[in-house]
Formats: C-alpha cells, sequence, structure tokens
C-alpha cells in the first residue's frame, strides 16, 4: 500500500516536471511580473509597459522570424549585419532622393521600402547559399554576414547617413492611441507568422523540413524552396528592425546591430524552441523576448549595476539551454 | 513460493501516458533457465524487462530476487544483483579495444594505473569460461556484428552477472551470425547464467529456450514449457485469434486491366536499361537481393533520384517524373523502406505526418488549411488503418512501431494512388500489424491499384503478389508468373536473384551484390 503511493507521488512528481520544462517560460514571465511589480512602483504602469513592448521591438523582430528558421532546421548570424545594411540603404535612399523635389513627398516610403526590399533580399541569398551551395548554415550566414557588413561600410565610406525629412522619422516615432507603431508592427508580425506556422500548408512544411528532411523531400515537399523562404523571412525581420532603427533616430551606420543575431537566437531558446529544429513556436519566443527586456528594465528601475545583468543573462540562457537537452533526453 | 526462482514478480502494473504497459503480471524466472518472452510489439515483454534491470519503475507490485524484495531505482542498482541487459542496438566503444570494452568499468588498476597485464589475465579467464575466442587488441569497430555481440556477452560476464536479459538480441544479425550467437547463449547456459531472452523470432526461441512466456496487451497469456509449443500455438496466443492464413485471399486483375505504368529504357545510375509495366489491380513483387538496386528503381521511378534515360507513361501519357512532387502529381506514391530515417517526421502529430503529402486537398487558395477537411479526412484513415491510439494530435514518437507504419501507410492513402510502389511495407513490425497491412495492400489492388511490392521476406512476395519481378545487378532478370496452382515459385525467384554462378558464394554467406 505505501509502495503504491510512493510510486503515485512519484509519477505525479514526474509529470510536473514535464510541465515545468514545457511550461517554465510562462511561469518564469509570470513570477518576473509579480516581483517587479512588488518592488517598484514604476514598474507596473502602462507607460512603463508600452515602453517595454516599444523597446523590445529590435530583438522581437529578429527573433520571432529566427524561430521559423530555426524550427525549419537552420541558424541565421547574418542578422546583425543585414538589420546594418537596410538600416543604411533606406536612410540613403530617403536621404538622396529627398533631395529631389519630385520625390520629396514619397521619399520616406521610398526608402522604408528599400530598406525592406534589401533585407528580404540578403536573407533569400543567404538561403541559396545553405541550400543551393549546400554550405553548413552556420558557416554560410557567419560569413556572409561578415560580408553585407563590408558592403555597407564600402557604401556609406564609414560615415553616419543622416535623414535630414522629419516624416522619415513616423514609422518608428508615430503611435496609434498612444501605442507606438514599433509595437503594432512587431507583434503583428509575431501574429503572422504564428498564423503561417500552424494554420497553413506552408507552416507544416516548415516543420516537415526541420523535423526530417528526406521524409519531406519523398512527400513531395521542396525542402529548399521552404527553407531558402524561411531565410528570406528572416531577412525581411531584420530589415524591418534596421529600417525602425533608421526611422527613429533618422540616421543609420554600418557598424550598428552588432550582437543583434545572437541575442535573438538566445531569446528563442529561451522560451523553449528547440534548437534541434522540427520544434518551436511563435508564443514560446515572444516570452523569451519579453524575459529578456524584464530583466533590463528590472534592473535598471532598481539601479543595478549593467553588468550584474550580463551575468544573469547569461545564467538564463544556459538555463534554457540545459532545459532543452533535459526535454530531449527524456522523450 | 518457489525455491529456485532467481526472479519473482508479483502483480506488476506499470503505465505511460497514452498507455497501460503492463498490468498484474505475475511471473518466474528459475534459476539456469533460458526464458523466452514473446509477444507482439508494444506487448509489454520489453517493458518487462526494463523492470527487472531496473530502467523501469512499476507504478505498483513487487519485484523479488532470490526471494528478497527489491526496489530498483536506476540500472546501476540492478547490476550490483548481477542482472545486465543485452538489447538491439549494440552499445560499445567503437574506438576502444575489446579488452577495455570488456573490462569497461572493471578495470584493474592500481593508483590509477592501468595494469594490463592482470586485465588480460582476467580476460583469458572470461574467455575460457564462455569459450569465445577474441583478439583482445582488436578494435571492437572492426569486428562482425556476431563478434561485437560477444564483446557484449563477455562484458556482462565480467559484471559477475547471474541474470542477462536480451532484447532482440539477434535483430540486426544475418543468418550465419545468428547461428553462433545462439551457440553463445547455450554456452552462457551451461556456465550457470540465467537468461531471459526477448525475440520476436519464434524459431530461435523454440529451439532455444527452456521456458516460454507469451504476452499480449501488457499481461502474460501463459506461460509453458518450449517443448509444449509450436510456431503456430505461439502464433495464436500472441494474437488471440486463430491465424489460419497469414496473407488474406487476393482477387486475380482482370485480363484485360490497364496498364497503369510503363516504363520504357529507363537508365540511371546503379541501373540497367529497365522496361515494365504494371497494370491496374495487380500486385507485382520485386524481388533481389539487398544492393540489387530495387530500391534504386523504385525512388528512380518516384522522381527522387534522377534518370539518364527513358520514358515513363502513366496511365498511357508520357510523364516527367523529375521530382517527388511530379510523382505525386502523377497518382505514383512510394512508401520507402526505413520508417524512421525516410518515412515519418517522428517529432510530428499523427495528423501532420498524414496529411504532408497531400496539403494541396486541404488547403484553401492562400494555403491556409481547412481543418474540418483535414479532420474528417483523417478520422476516416484512423479507422481504416486501425491506429491505436486514434488520436490525431499525439506525436508520431509515441507510437509503437506496428502503429507507426500503419500512419506511413496511411499517409499514401490520404489520397487514392494511382501507382503505389511499397518498399519493405511491413520491416520491423509485428504479426498483427503486418496482417492488416497485408489486408490494405490487397484491398488497394482490388481498387484497381497498380502495386510493386519490394520485399526482401521472399514468402512475402509469394504470398501477395501476382507475378514476380527479379533484379540483380541493377537490371531486370526474370519475370516470374504464378504456376497452375496460382503460386510463385521461390526456388525460381531464388535462383534468378543470385544468379547461377554466384549461388554458391551467396549460400556461403557473402552477399551476391
Amino acid at each position: 500500500m505505501t509502495q503504491q503511493t510512493s510510486a503515485g507521488r512519484e509519477r505525479s512528481a514526474r509529470t510536473i516536471s514535464a510541465f515545468l520544462l514545457d511550461y517554465g517560460i510562462i511561469i518564469a514571465v509570470f513570477l518576473l511580473y509579480i516581483v517587479l511589480s512588488l518592488q517598484t512602483d514604476a514598474f507596473f504602469s502602462i507607460r512603463n509597459q508600452l515602453n517595454i513592448l516599444d523597446q523590445a521591438h529590435q530583438i522581437g523582430l529578429i527573433a520571432v522570424a529566427a524561430t521559423v528558421v530555426i524550427i525549419a532546421g537552420g541558424f541565421d548570424l547574418s542578422t546583425g549585419a543585414i538589420f546594418a545594411m537596410s538600416g543604411v540603404i533606406a536612410a540613403m535612399v530617403a536621404r538622396d532622393l529627398g533631395a529631389h523635389e519630385e520625390f520629396a513627398t514619397a521619399a520616406p516610403w521610398l526608402g522604408w521600402t528599400a530598406g525592406l526590399i534589401a533585407g528580404t533580399l540578403l536573407g533569400l541569398l543567404n538561403g541559396v547559399l545553405v541550400t543551393f551551395f549546400r554550405i553548413n548554415t552556420f558557416v554560410a550566414t557567419l560569413s556572409s554576414g561578415i560580408v553585407f557588413r563590408g558592403f555597407a561600410l564600402l557604401i556609406t565610406e564609414a560615415e553616419m547617413v543622416r535623414v535630414s525629412d522629419r516624416a522619415f522619422r513616423e514609422l518608428a516615432r508615430g503611435s496609434i492611441l498612444d501605442v507606438r507603431h514599433t509595437i503594432f508592427i512587431w507583434l503583428g508580425f509575431a501574429v503572422a507568422l504564428s498564423f503561417i506556422l500552424f494554420r497553413t500548408r506552408f507552416g507544416r512544411y516548415i516543420f516537415a523540413a526541420g523535423d526530417n528532411p528526406e521524409a519531406a523531400r519523398l512527400s513531395g515537399i521542396n525542402v529548399n524552396l521552404v527553407r531558402t523562404i524561411t531565410f528570406g523571412i528572416s531577412g525581411l525581420a531584420a530589415g524591418m528592425a534596421g529600417v525602425l532603427s533608421a526611422s527613429k533616430f533618422l540616421k543609420a551606420q554600418n557598424d550598428s546591430g552588432q550582437g543583434l543575431e545572437l541575442i535573438s537566437i538566445a531569446a528563442v531558446v529561451i522560451g523553449g524552441t528547440s534548437i534541434m529544429g522540427g520544434e518551436g513556436a511563435v508564443w514560446r519566443t515572444v516570452l523569451g523576448v519579453m524575459l529578456l527586456r524584464l530583466i533590463e528594465n528590472g534592473f535598471n528601475l532598481m539601479n543595478v549595476e549593467p553588468f550584474y545583468q550580463d551575468i544573469f543573462q547569461g545564467l538564463i540562457i544556459l538555463l534554457a539551454v540545459a532545459l532543452d537537452a533535459l526535454r530531449h533526453r527524456r522523450s | 513460493m518457489n525455491p529456485t526462482a532467481l526472479v519473482e514478480i508479483r502483480r506488476v502494473s506499470l503505465s505511460f501516458v497514452a498507455v497501460q504497459a503492463l498490468r498484474d503480471i505475475d511471473l518466474f524466472i528459475n534459476q539456469g533457465d533460458i526464458h523466452a518472452l514473446v509477444g507482439e510489439n508494444g506487448a509489454g515483454k520489453s517493458t518487462l524487462g526494463k523492470v527487472i534491470s531496473g530502467i523501469e519503475r512499476p507504478d505498483d507490485g513487487d519485484l523479488l530476487i532470490n526471494g528478497e524484495l527489491r526496489q530498483y531505482t536506476h540500472p546501476r542498482d540492478a547490476l550490483r544483483d548481477g542482472i545486465t541487459t543485452i538489447t538491439q542496438e549494440i552499445a560499445l566503444l567503437n574506438n576502444q579495444s575489446v579488452l577495455h570494452n570488456v573490462l569497461l568499468g572493471q578495470e584493474i588498476c592500481r593508483a590509477g594505473v592501468l595494469q594490463r597485464g592482470r586485465m588480460l589475465a582476467e580476460f583469458e579467464r572470461l574467455v575460457e569460461l564462455t569459450g569465445f575466442s577474441l583478439d583482445p587488441d582488436e578494435k571492437v569497430g572492426n569486428l562482425h556484428m556476431a563478434d561485437q555481440r560477444k564483446v557484449e556477452v563477455l562484458q556482462a560476464v565480467a559484471r559477475d552477472s547471474r541474470l542477462i536479459i536480451m532484447d532482440e538480441p539477434t535483430a540486426m544479425l544475418a543468418d550465419d551470425e545468428t547461428r553462433v550467437f545462439l551457440d553463445i547463449v547455450r554456452n552462457l547456459q551451461r556456465s550457470g547464467h540465467t537468461i531471459i531472452y526477448i525475440s520476436h523470432f519464434l524459431e530461435e526461441v523454440l529451439e532455444l529456450a527452456d521456458v516460454v512466456t507469451v504476452m499480449r496487451n501488457g499481461r502474460i497469456v501463459r506461460t509453458a514449457p518450449t517443448a509444449e509449443e509450436t510456431t503456430h500455438s505461439l502464433v495464436e496466443a500472441m494474437l488471440g485469434r486463430s491465424m489460419l492464413e497469414m496473407y488474406p485471399t487476393r482477387q486475380a486483375p482482370a485480363p484485360d486491366a490497364a496498364v497503369l505504368l510503363e516504363v520504357r529504357g529507363l537508365e540511371a545510375q546503379g541501373l540497367g536499361r529497365i522496361d515494365l509495366q504494371l497494370r491496374a489491380g495487380e500486385i507485382t513483387g520485386l524481388a533481389g537481393l539487398v544492393g540489387s538496386g530495387r530500391s534504386r528503381l523504385a525512388r528512380t521511378l518516384f522522381g527522387a533520384l534522377e534518370r539518364d534515360a527513358g520514358e515513363i507513361l502513366v496511365r498511357g501519357e508520357a510523364v516527367q517524373l523529375n521530382s517527388t512532387s511530379d510523382a505525386i502529381q502523377a497518382g505514383v506514391f512510394m512508401l520507402p523502406e526505413s520508417r524512421k530515417e525516410q518515412g515519418l517526421l517522428l517529432k510530428q502529430s499523427i495528423r501532420s505526418n498524414l496529411s504532408l503529402p497531400h496539403m494541396d486537398s486541404v488547403v484553401g487558395r492562400v494555403g491556409v488549411i481547412s481543418r474540418t477537411r483535414e479532420s474528417n479526412r483523417i478520422g476516416q484513415l484512423l479507422k481504416l488503418l486501425n491506429v491505436v491510439p486514434p488520436e490525431p494530435r499525439l506525436i508520431v514518437n509515441r507510437l509503437s512501431g506496428g502503429n507507426q507504419q500503419k500512419v506511413l501507410f496511411g499517409k499514401w492513402l490520404f489520397e487514392q494512388p494511382t501507382v503505389f510502389i511499397v518498399d519493405e511495407p511491413t520491416r520491423g513490425i509485428d504479426i498483427g500489424a503486418r496482417r492488416a497491412i497485408y489486408e490494405l495492400v490487397v484491398e488497394l489492388a482490388a481498387q484497381g491499384v497498380a502495386i510493386l511490392l519490394i520485399s526482401s521476406e521472399i514468402e512475402e512476395i509469394i504470398g501477395l503478389a501476382h507475378r514476380s519481378l527479379v533484379m540483380r545487378l541493377g537490371s531486370i532478370v526474370a519475370e516470374i508468373e504464378a504456376g497452375e496452382d496460382g503460386r510463385l515459385d521461390e526456388q525460381a525467384i531464388m535462383q534468378a536473384a543470385f544468379g547461377a554462378e554466384t549461388l554458391q558464394r551467396a549460400a556461403a554467406g557473402g552477399e551476391a551484390t
């Protein structure tokens, strides 16, 4: 009898640990909210919450797209460089066209669009390197990133690109009902990608490509095309982030966005999407991004030295990877 | 209580997330016996082995070793009682020597330095005990499978095992290697070891074991001396019903049945000039040795491998099968030979797997999935396939092998095939699932599908196919038609597959390609 209950208790302990592994991120974000609300008065105000969401848009956009790339079995280490390149191109187009009278009103729009197109094309180029030339995804995007940054340096000649037309600021600084455009853009992008992943044929193909590429191919799926498009999505996201940054500060430079690629991938992992591919969800990444942002915001509000932030963030990433490994051992 | 029982199991139960794996098991394993466990996949025999070796903990019930109550929390607890396990996959350090593998974890050291002389002496002692001959300095990776098995057995003996649990130890071995291995097991018994022998191969069990326990659905059907059992009685007990005929009755195709697939002068890497015709309602076998090009031909027809020359006609119309999606569009489907490597998305749901090749039929114009359309078809398929449990959202990884194979099969029934190439459709699955798949194949043929059946089991081709092609060295070397009794001649197929001149070499154990 005692044996039975101890076995039963152990079984429920196992179910609980499985639950924690799968949904730990929700609990972590929730706990952080409670702790920060109790610790500081400034934290739980609408203003601060909107602020956090606004500040999350760069990592948010890139991380949400990185989720899709990782589920399909890839990695994109060039997003920081694409960010810089797109920002620079957007700013240059807006600046140079703005100088011509006939384009003056359309110049900001043309700039933003040019940045997005550039980002998407660079992403697709990554996809071709990885699929058509069969270069390992780490190596391919690491080196392409270096090349992209090199081109950004080349076209700017290491000068800051400044846009004088204040209308160019509207994209990043504008708001609807006090909510910044950036928040609508990144959360909207997250919702769209989530819909694509779970409700469309293309989403199924993304999971299939990352789970078992050979089985996917033998099911009639063009795995190379699917992977290439995921890199295109990643490029688009990095481009959006770069354009928003240029818009926000009315300037862009070749060395901006360094390290964005890594912190974004970290957010994906913290959310609980497996780095092995074939598994994961966008909502997880959104929470992963929020966790990183909350830590930063909370530490700032509590006046903690910034290097503690780095140590703490690093430890959280480590914990997330360890949990992922544990989850795989379990199954 | 039985005085000679080395292991006694009382009312043991264990359940996993979706299934109850063991229900109220009572079992004695007698000292010195070879005790076989048989049953279909998912019957619970491996799980029972894992309970005894401390890998799984039962929810309920007692485990007694030598009359003493034991609650293992880790395999090393069982190891301390002299219980070791040998599994289907060989688990050795491939880059290390035989000696180091055998004495892994039992190294003889002085002040942390290995004492090679004493380790060799211990190795010799073990070799003498078991009667094996192995070079202690050979790298394990260079050995044949049968010799690697010997290393595993020596490892178990070195750990002072009294009880060795063997889970499908011969599944990966060739016939001659199996012979050698069965002798090894007999030797172990002679040197006083008790063995639990889990196997699908009933002939092996009948030849080797003293006692056999038949399991079904997590319960023990019966335990009896092997001398009282036959293959037939064991199969009946495993299935729970009489199995008069393994293969369902098939209809002969209509004499004027249309040619659904015609191949003219196909050439590709590793394939000679191939011509063939597949007719509606006809099951055509494709026999041949491993490496004779059967799978290569299948993959080429399916557009998964490039072809250099030749024409392919589906329903009399020339088609370009340059990719797998071309083939699927043309109604030519292929069930690949390897379920895990080529077939299934193991981390995805049953639903995602089943509809994957035919997403076009469940999506609207912009590629958004219609859940109702998809669920309806999947509900029908799960019923047809009898997948257990019939839960579309379950991750495929959680299913037993037989149910996984049913899902793989069902993937290609989501829409009706015109031509269906099935490559080793029953590899590694139990009798119940096997029978279900045979029924599906015959049913599809009756519906007018042209089927090309590739199998390494000649009985499968004889039992199902209306006629058979035989491949050797990349070419079709023979076409065997059914004789007057409506059956294919096994001898004729074998001779064509081996080729007259290579027959002797093949019989001597080598592969003829």
